[in-house]
C-alpha cells in the first residue's frame, strides 16, 4: 500500500485559500454602502440579466461576487431558508445575522473539506427599521463572517477599491452622491463607469414590507451627472 | 433551520409549494369521518372595468348561525398585480392563500421575475384541486382571483369549482352563499367601459343588496366601523378602497332605502 504524501494543514489551508482567492479576484467588484435612507449596493456587471444582487426577503438583500454559478446557488438556498422560516413562524422571525451565520457554515464546510472551495464571497445586507439597526455581513471564501458599519468592498482588486472609497470626499450621505463616489472608486482613476456596466440595488427604509428595489438604468444615469 | 440545500437533480427549483413538500413541512392528508363545524367565510366578488378589475369582500364569516368573526379579510392582495377572495371553510382558505401569495413571492425572487397572471390563476386552480379531499368532507374552499395583466394590458378575473376546474369570465364573478344575490345586481348594473368610480360602487351595491337577504353576508357595520374590503387593480397595481370613500357610498344606499 502506498503512503499519500504528507502535507502540513498550513500548506493545504494556505493553497486552497489562494485558489480561491484568485478565482474571485478574476471578476468584477462590488461596493454595499449606507446611505441616509438605508444601503446601496452598486456592481460592476456587463451583463442586464446574470444578476450579482438579489432580494432575499422583506428587509434583506444577497450580493455576491467570484463563480456565478456557486454564488448563485447559495442566492437560492437563501431566499428557500427565509421564505420557509417566515412560512413557519412569522416573517418578522427572518434575520440578516442568522442567515450570515448560516452561509458561513456551508461556506466554511466547503472550504475545509471539498476537493475544491468555493471561489466566491457574498454579503447579505439588512435594512433595519432604525439607520442603527442597519447590518452587512460579509462572508468570505473561507466561511468567515465579519461584520461591516460603514460600507464594504466584495471581490476584483478590493484593497485598492477600499483605499479608492476610504480617500474620496464625503460631501452628503444622499443616494445619489453614494452611487457616485462607489461607482468612482470601482472605476479608478484611468476609466471611467457608465450605466450599462453598473448594476445598482437598494434596500430603503420605507414603510413598504419589500424594501428591495432595482435602480433602473436610466436612473443611473441621472445619478452619475 | 438549517439552510435547505438540493443536489441538482433533486432540486424543487423556483416552486414554493414542492419545496415545503420536500422539507417535510405538509401534513400527511389525512381521511376523517364525521363532520367538524367551522367558519365558513361568504360574499365576494369581482368585475372588470376600463382599467383593470374591483374586487370585494364582506367582512362576515359564520359558524351555522352564530356571527363568528366580524372583521374577516377574505380579499388579499397576493403579489403587486393580483389579489384572491375566498368563500368557504375559513381556515384552508386562509392557509391557502398564505402558500399562494408566498408561491407568487418565491417564484418571483429566486427567478428575478413575475409569473404571468395565466401561470398564477393555474397555481392556484391546483392548489383547489389538492383540497378536493378535504372539499369531499365538507370543507370546500372556493376562491375568486383577479389581477391586471401587464402583457394584454387588461383586468382579468377567474373563478374556479371545488375540483380545481377554473373558468375564466369576461364581466364579473360572484363567489359564496350571498354570490347569486350579488351577482344578479352586478349583471343589472355591469357596462363594458364602467368608470372606477362606478365600479366601485356597483361592486358595494352588491355586498349590500347580498347582505340585505343573506343572513351569512355582512352588510357595512358603520357602529364597529367595519366597512367590506374593495380594493382596484390596474396598471399601477393593487390599491385598496379608503373607509372613508366607501362610507358614503353606502350611506348613499341607506338614504335611497329611506326615501323609497
Amino acid at each position: 500500500m502506498s503512503m499519500p504524501f504528507y502535507v502540513p494543514p498550513e500548506q493545504l489551508v494556505k493553497d486552497k485559500a489562494d485558489f480561491a482567492r484568485k478565482g474571485i479576484s478574476r471578476g468584477r467588484a462590488l461596493i454595499a454602502m449606507r446611505y441616509d435612507g438605508g444601503i446601496v449596493l452598486v456592481a460592476e456587471n456587463a451583463s442586464n440579466t446574470l444578476r450579482k444582487i438579489s432580494e432575499i426577503y422583506d428587509r434583506i438583500a444577497f450580493a455576491g461576487v467570484g463563480k456565478y454559478n456557486e454564488f448563485d446557488s447559495l442566492r437560492q438556498s437563501g431566499i428557500r431558508a427565509a421564505d420557509l422560516t417566515g412560512y413557519q413562524f412569522s416573517r418578522r422571525d427572518v434575520d440578516g445575522r442568522s442567515l450570515a451565520n448560516q452561509y458561513g457554515q456551508i461556506i466554511g464546510q466547503a472550504f475545509t473539506h471539498e476537493s475544491k472551495p468555493l471561489e466566491v464571497e457574498i454579503l447579505i445586507a439588512e435594512v433595519g427599521i432604525t439607520a442603527e439597526s442597519d447590518c452587512m455581513y460579509h462572508i468570505s471564501f473561507d466561511g468567515t463572517v465579519s461584520d461591516e458599519k460603514a460600507f464594504c468592498v466584495l471581490g476584483g482588486d478590493d484593497a485598492s477599491i477600499t483605499t479608492r472609497l476610504q480617500e474620496s470626499t464625503v460631501t452628503d450621505s444622499t443616494l445619489k452622491s453614494s452611487v457616485q463616489r462607489a461607482a468612482a472608486a470601482l472605476a479608478g482613476s484611468d476609466r471611467t463607469l457608465s450605466a450599462d456596466d453598473l448594476e445598482v440595488a437598494i434596500l430603503s427604509r420605507t414603510s413598504q414590507r419589500r424594501c428591495f428595489s432595482r435602480v433602473t438604468d436610466a436612473d443611473i444615469s441621472e445619478m452619475l451627472s | 433551520m438549517s439552510m435547505p440545500l438540493f443536489t441538482p437533480s433533486n432540486d424543487p427549483g423556483s416552486n414554493f409549494v414542492e419545496l415545503v413538500k420536500r422539507v417535510g413541512l405538509t401534513p400527511p392528508h389525512e381521511t376523517w369521518s364525521g363532520s367538524v363545524d367551522v367558519p365558513h367565510a361568504t360574499t365576494c366578488v369581482a368585475l372588470r372595468f376600463s382599467h383593470g378589475v374591483v374586487i370585494a369582500g364582506d367582512r362576515r364569516a359564520t359558524s351555522g348561525n352564530i356571527i363568528s368573526h366580524r372583521a374577516m379579510e377574505k380579499v388579499v392582495q397576493t403579489d403587486h398585480y393580483s389579489a384572491v377572495a375566498i368563500s368557504g371553510a375559513a381556515g384552508p382558505a386562509m392557509d391557502m392563500i398564505k402558500l399562494f401569495s408566498l408561491t407568487l413571492e418565491h417564484f418571483e425572487k429566486m427567478e428575478g421575475r413575475l409569473l404571468s397572471l395565466e401561470g398564477k390563476a393555474n397555481q392556484l386552480s391546483i392548489m383547489v384541486r389538492n383540497n378536493l379531499p378535504a372539499a369531499m368532507q365538507g370543507l370546500v374552499v372556493m376562491p375568486l382571483f383577479a389581477g391586471y395583466d401587464d402583457v394584454d394590458q387588461q383586468g382579468r378575473i377567474w373563478d374556479y369549482d371545488a375540483t380545481g376546474g377554473r373558468y375564466e369570465e369576461r364581466e364579473f364573478v360572484t363567489i359564496g352563499s350571498g354570490g347569486t344575490l350579488a351577482g344578479t345586481v352586478i349583471k343589472v348594473g355591469w357596462r363594458s367601459e364602467l368608470s372606477r368610480d362606478a365600479a366601485v360602487t356597483l361592486a358595494c351595491k352588491s355586498l349590500w343588496e347580498a347582505a340585505d337577504s343573506d343572513s351569512a353576508t355582512g352588510g357595512p357595520d358603520a357602529l364597529r366601523a367595519v366597512y367590506p374590503i374593495v380594493a382596484t387593480i390596474t396598471n399601477e397595481g393593487w390599491s385598496r378602497v379608503d373607509d372613508t370613500e366607501l362610507s358614503p357610498i353606502f350611506e348613499s344606499f341607506a338614504e335611497e332605502m329611506r326615501s323609497r
